[in-house]
């Protein structure tokens, strides 16, 4: 949900009202956020981005080195070479294009490079299909890479820059995926308000700047940590059983730093443009007084708000919180709004095959510490895009709200919109 | 007041631009609106669905819907062949036809959840003499959408002008504006057998 403050910096009406799609909103962010670099392969529901992005390109409305790669593989590569130069480094793709990445996602994440990658959620084949499911998001979930959804074409928009804030951090230097639904925002179009260049080059503190210094024997000073042929330096080199471990440590250090790190963008974007996702992490509603909670990700978020509020009308004690930052996954604070609650529902757009939706495992890992702790369901839905309709939410509220009455769990995992 | 809207028509007859129009249009008012194609595969010259939602609050809900609170009908062919009895029109909906003079509208070409008015406009006699003609497709979207803020009111003409004027820039934005105002002065509503 966007939370609309009175007083923001940038007034609304000093903002640039739009009419576009989550694809194009993602073009304009990265046009607005000073990318250095751009390497791209097209592909389904995200073509879009990479589209709008060379036409900028082409009509030298940006800077941007834009490098037409041959593959997703080499487009994350040659994120990788750009970001580890000191470049801003974006890049954008789907489905089976992220699979195809997902060696160099892995190296992105362990060299601490502050790559944004737009991923327009599709399903992965077999059978072949274009439409949106988790499936492809989750596929990267253990890379190292910090995961945003987002719910709507402003939060695209809005998350789009605030990631390269997040991860060029002194206490992230990680590389961000900022995932919206393919087609249900991607070829969406809706209305949005977009900030002036001007101003998202000031928040952004202009060009990427922000590298690390390291001390190395054969330089007399600290230098930046970046590809320099003045001051040659190795990124990656072999790393044996002597130091892998403690390299590893270090990234999951990182990755405990990063909510506090999402939680201030979010606060700082609030006070410039008045808009706001709950804290950045989770965006809760009605859950104070619940009985029942759905946790959900993405586009989907919207539709299950609108039935808690229709069900809420009708008296009955319901909620829902949306997930934004995935990766990290914020336990401590799901737990703590979940403490109290009779019954989770937690929707799942992907399942890991002979286990449950990937949400539900971190969810079951974050309330098993609670002296009380709620039932829970797992429903998976909408997979290869089939349409998470408001009928069938509203009646998984009903069953849920059943569950609550009897106190009994009959399946812990159920299937939404599924033919029998 | 959220408000759902379908345009069926044909692939390439500039469904999904009225729909992206008309969200453009409703900005001008103060309202927020969505706008999207039906998610497929679909061909050239086959029945297409695009879509549009309008609201004067932001609208939380995403994906496709089958039933509709107006249903604007590009292709008079889809009524006379029944395909447009696929998609229910809601209680108190609209439906908005781009009908030949002499083409008789029945209600059994259509699914009607309770009452519905019914608006005619020949569009394709508009675009003709605008000679608004694209690979010999008379281009009918550009009225519809005139057509729909008379049978709606959802939206003033002007900003359906205007946002048309926007999308297409310069004379054929103009021309087009110009048949979105003809057909906006010439829609009526008419009785179904």
């Amino acid at each position: 949900m966007t939370e609309v403050v009175k007083t923001p910096k940038i007034p609304p009406e000093k903002q640039i009202l739009m009419t576009i799609n989550g694809d194009e909103a993602v073009a304009y962010a990265a046009k607005q956020s000073l990318v250095d670099v751009v390497a791209a392969y097209p592909i389904t529901p995200q073509t879009i981005i990479v589209e709008k992005f060379s036409e900028f390109v082409a009509n030298g409305e940006v800077h941007t080195e834009f490098v037409p790669v041959e593959s997703e593989h080499s487009a994350m590569s040659a994120c990788v070479g750009a970001a580890a130069a000191g470049a801003r480094a974006f890049t954008a793709t789907a489905a089976n294009g992220l699979a195809l990445m997902w060696e160099i996602l892995y190296i992105a994440a362990s060299l601490r490079l502050p790559i944004v990658l737009a991923v327009a959620n599709r399903a992965l084949s077999a059978p072949i299909n274009i439409h949106n499911d988790h499936g492809d998001a989750y596929g990267m979930r253990d890379s190292g890479w910090i995961q945003i959804f987002v719910e709507n074409v402003q939060e695209a928009y809005d998350t789009t820059i605030q990631a390269f804030k997040i991860a060029e951090d002194e206490r992230v230097l990680l590389p961000v995926a900022v995932n919206l639904d393919g087609f249900f925002l991607s070829h969406t179009l809706e209305n949005i308000r977009m900030l002036p260049d001007e101003e998202v080059h000031k928040f952004l503190g202009g060009y990427r700047k922000t590298y690390p210094k390291v001390k190395v024997d054969y330089f007399d000073e600290e230098v930046p940590l970046i590809l320099n042929p003045a001051r040659p330096l190795s990124f990656g080199p072999l790393d044996l059983y002597d130091y892998y471990y403690e390299h590893k440590m270090h990234q999951i250090e990182a990755m405990k730093r990063v909510p506090e790190v999402v939680r201030e963008v979010n606060e700082k974007w609030y006070e410039l443009t008045g808009r706001k996702y709950g804290d950045g992490i989770l965006v809760p509603y009605g859950v104070e007084d619940a009985d029942v909670v759905v946790t959900v990700l993405g586009s989907t978020g919207g539709t299950v708000r609108h039935i808690v509020k229709k069900l809420r009308s009708r008296g009955y004690k319901v909620g829902t919180i949306r997930i934004r930052l995935f990766r990290p996954f914020p336990h401590k604070e799901l737990a703590e709004l979940l403490k109290g609650v009779k019954v989770v529902g937690v929707m799942d757009r992907g399942i890991s095959f002979g286990s449950y939706g990937p949400s539900f495992l971190d969810i079951s890992t974050a309330l098993y510490d609670l002296k009380e702790r709620p039932l829970l369901v797992n429903y998976v839905y909408g997979l290869g895009g089939r349409d998470a309709q408001p009928e069938m939410i509203e009646k998984m509220f009903m069953e849920l709200l059943e569950i609550a009455k009897t106190g009994e769990v009959k399946e812990k995992l159920r299937f939404l919109g599924v033919r029998e | 007041m959220l408000k759902e809207i379908i345009f069926y028509g044909r692939g390439g007859q500039g469904g999904v631009t009225a729909a992206n129009i008309l969200v453009s249009a409703v900005l001008r008012e103060g309202l927020y609106g969505q706008g999207f194609p039906f998610f497929g595969a679909e061909r050239r010259g086959a029945p297409v669905m695009a879509f549009s939602r309008i609201s004067d609050k932001p609208i939380l809900r995403h994906g496709m819907f089958y039933d509709c609170d107006v249903l604007v009908v590009l292709d008079p062919k889809l009524v006379s062949l029944g395909l447009t009895k696929r998609i229910e029109v809601r209680d108190r909906g609209v439906v908005v036809v781009n009908a030949p003079d002499n083409m008789v509208l029945e209600k059994k070409a259509f699914t009607l959840k309770g009452s519905a008015k019914f608006y005619r406009v020949n569009a394709t006699k508009i675009a003709l003499k605008k000679k608004l003609v694209i690979a010999g497709w008379p281009v009918v979207n550009t009225s519809m959408l005139g057509a729909f803020a008379r049978a709606t009111g959802l939206v003033s003409i002007n900003s359906v002008a205007e946002a048309i004027k926007e999308y297409f820039h310069g004379p054929i934005g103009e021309t087009n504006a110009e048949a979105a105002v003809e057909a906006y002065k010439q829609t009526c509503e008419t009785e179904v057998c």
